[in-house]
């Protein structure tokens, strides 16, 4: 998976892409499917967004996605859970300083950011995660403009 | 007589009095007052005691009395337990001290960090450097379960609401707000070299008016660093005070680089260390060049003395780099005329541990 995730922050331009392409489709097939069937597929919606989030970008199902805005990289992967990173305890050769085995995810999620059209998301400043809602689908979030 | 009068009118007749805040000023500390009226700030920190007395946080406080404008406590520096920043600063301000109380992410959620800002507030406390912290692994307790509710981010947001919106986060009114001058860190030395100029401009975004760095062992990262800021205009929008380390051998400077993570020393620094004949001498000139170099890097505005195990020659080492100028920081009255001042046997007793160790 660590591997997985990092070719996901190398590549943040072409998932933009893919992004960018389907985000309005998949919203709207959403917001057909909560219209049609209420609350009663939130359980396999939220298993499909897990499953492939979870694949691509070791998503931690926080419930409040933002990796379109930080290169592809899930900020929920950082041991200090900063969402506005990176901290000052990066080591020398860009490792994490609590995990020494794990490159540093929001040194990725620069470098990811650098590669994208709307990188300078990542410069946004975002408040720490709502804890109410982990576990929940971002998506359906969404397409409920919750 | 002029002289008094002014000094009334600038610190109070009691120590522990709160002083009137200035227009245009957010707190009515007199760290804020030194360091936007221009001046170069020296600021230093206290470690905090492992026991429940008062007279060791003074004793401790009593060491730069002088020397600095103001003093940070740290909360539990390197996930190590001791004394709490709130409860020395409480001990400070009583006495007169303007500390910067450090709040760090790491033991509490935003219920105790918004109550913690407003007993603060409430003890005398004007100013507040806001960290994500380290994680607990560093310390003592590496099974103690890291918090990270918010991050130094979001605590920003956090104070700087508290502050200015007179509410909690949940948006319940406060009676009255707290008057902090917020502050934030920075670690210029370590990657990703290339966006920590951009993590700077998001904390100072977020609310950050004062800034302290980390060790700067380097100064032509400095510098580079310094051009970006101030290309970007961010000196004007906060005032950057520089982190500056004591060292005592080169074995402690290969330790720290090694085990204490963002730290970076160059390899010159260590061989000037392992050269030297007494490497302790040679640590302190070390600071007393790093002071002096950095007061001369555009857009700096003060130096953050760090000098663990070394809080005796604080005094010395600001006195010998001579960045105060013909200044006298605020020391609680009266000033006693042997602090700061190292003794020949001080000096004796440096020079026989450092041939030992």
């Amino acid at each position: 998976m660590y591997a997985i995730r990092r070719w996901s922050s190398a590549h943040a331009r072409f998932l933009e892409r893919i992004y960018t392409a389907t985000r309005p489709g998949i919203l709207a097939g959403l917001r057909g499917v909560t219209r049609l069937f209420g609350r009663r597929l939130d359980t396999p919606i939220t298993a499909a967004e897990r499953l492939v989030k979870g694949v691509v970008f070791d998503c931690q199902m926080c419930g409040d996605c933002v990796l379109s805005k930080t290169g592809m990289t899930c900020p929920m992967n950082c041991p200090k859970s900063i969402r506005n990173g990176p901290c000052g305890g990066v080591r020398e050769n860009g490792m994490c300083e609590v995990k020494p085995e794990m490159r540093c995810v929001w040194v990725d999620a620069w470098n990811g950011a650098a590669k994208m059209k709307d990188g300078d998301a990542i410069k946004d400043l975002e408040f720490a995660v709502d804890h109410s809602r982990i576990g929940q689908s971002s998506w359906l979030r969404l397409a409920r403009d919750e | 007589m002029n002289d008094d009068l002014d000094f009334v009118e600038e610190f109070g007749v009691n120590p522990g009095d709160p002083l009137t805040q200035r227009p245009g000023h957010v707190s009515h500390g007199r760290f804020e007052r030194v360091v936007r009226s221009g001046h170069f700030v020296v600021t230093t920190e206290i470690a905090p005691p492992d026991s429940v007395d008062p007279d060791e946080v003074l004793a401790r406080a009593n060491l730069f009395d002088g020397y600095v404008d103001a003093i940070n406590a740290t909360d539990g520096s390197g996930a190590n337990c001791h004394m709490s920043s709130l409860g020395v600063c409480a001990i400070l301000t009583r006495a007169g001290y303007s500390p910067i109380i450090q709040f760090s992410c790491r033991d509490r959620n935003r219920i105790a960090m918004q109550g913690d800002l407003l007993s603060a507030a409430a003890l005398g406390v004007c100013s507040v450097l806001c960290l994500t912290g380290d994680d607990v692994g560093a310390g003592d307790h590496p099974e103690a379960k890291p918090v990270f509710d918010l991050d130094s981010i979001s605590l920003l947001q956090t104070t700087k609401i508290l502050r200015d919106e007179s509410r909690f986060l949940s948006g319940r009114q406060l009676d009255t707000a707290p008057r902090l001058f917020v502050g934030a860190s920075i670690n210029p030395f370590v990657p990703p070299l290339e966006n920590r100029v951009d993590q700077l401009a998001k904390k100072i975004r977020a609310g950050a008016e004062f800034i302290q760095s980390q060790y700067c062992f380097d100064i032509e990262r400095l510098r580079t660093f310094m051009a970006r800021a101030c290309d970007l205009g961010l000196h004007e929008k906060s005032y950057i005070i520089i982190g500056v380390g004591v060292l005592g051998s080169a074995q402690t400077a290969r330790w720290l680089r090694a085990n204490v993570p963002g730290v970076h020393i160059p390899d010159a620094i260590i061989k000037r260390l392992e050269d030297a004949p007494n490497p302790k001498a040679e640590g302190r000139r070390i600071a007393v060049d790093l002071m002096q170099q950095i007061k001369e890097t555009p857009g700096v505005s003060g130096v953050h003395l760090m000098a663990y195990r070394h809080e005796k020659w604080v005094g010395e080492i600001v006195k010998a780099s001579g960045v105060l100028g013909d200044r006298k920081p605020w020391a609680p009255e009266p000033l006693d005329s042997t602090i700061g001042v190292v003794t020949p046997n001080d000096e004796m007793l440096d020079n026989l541990t450092s041939t030992v160790s």
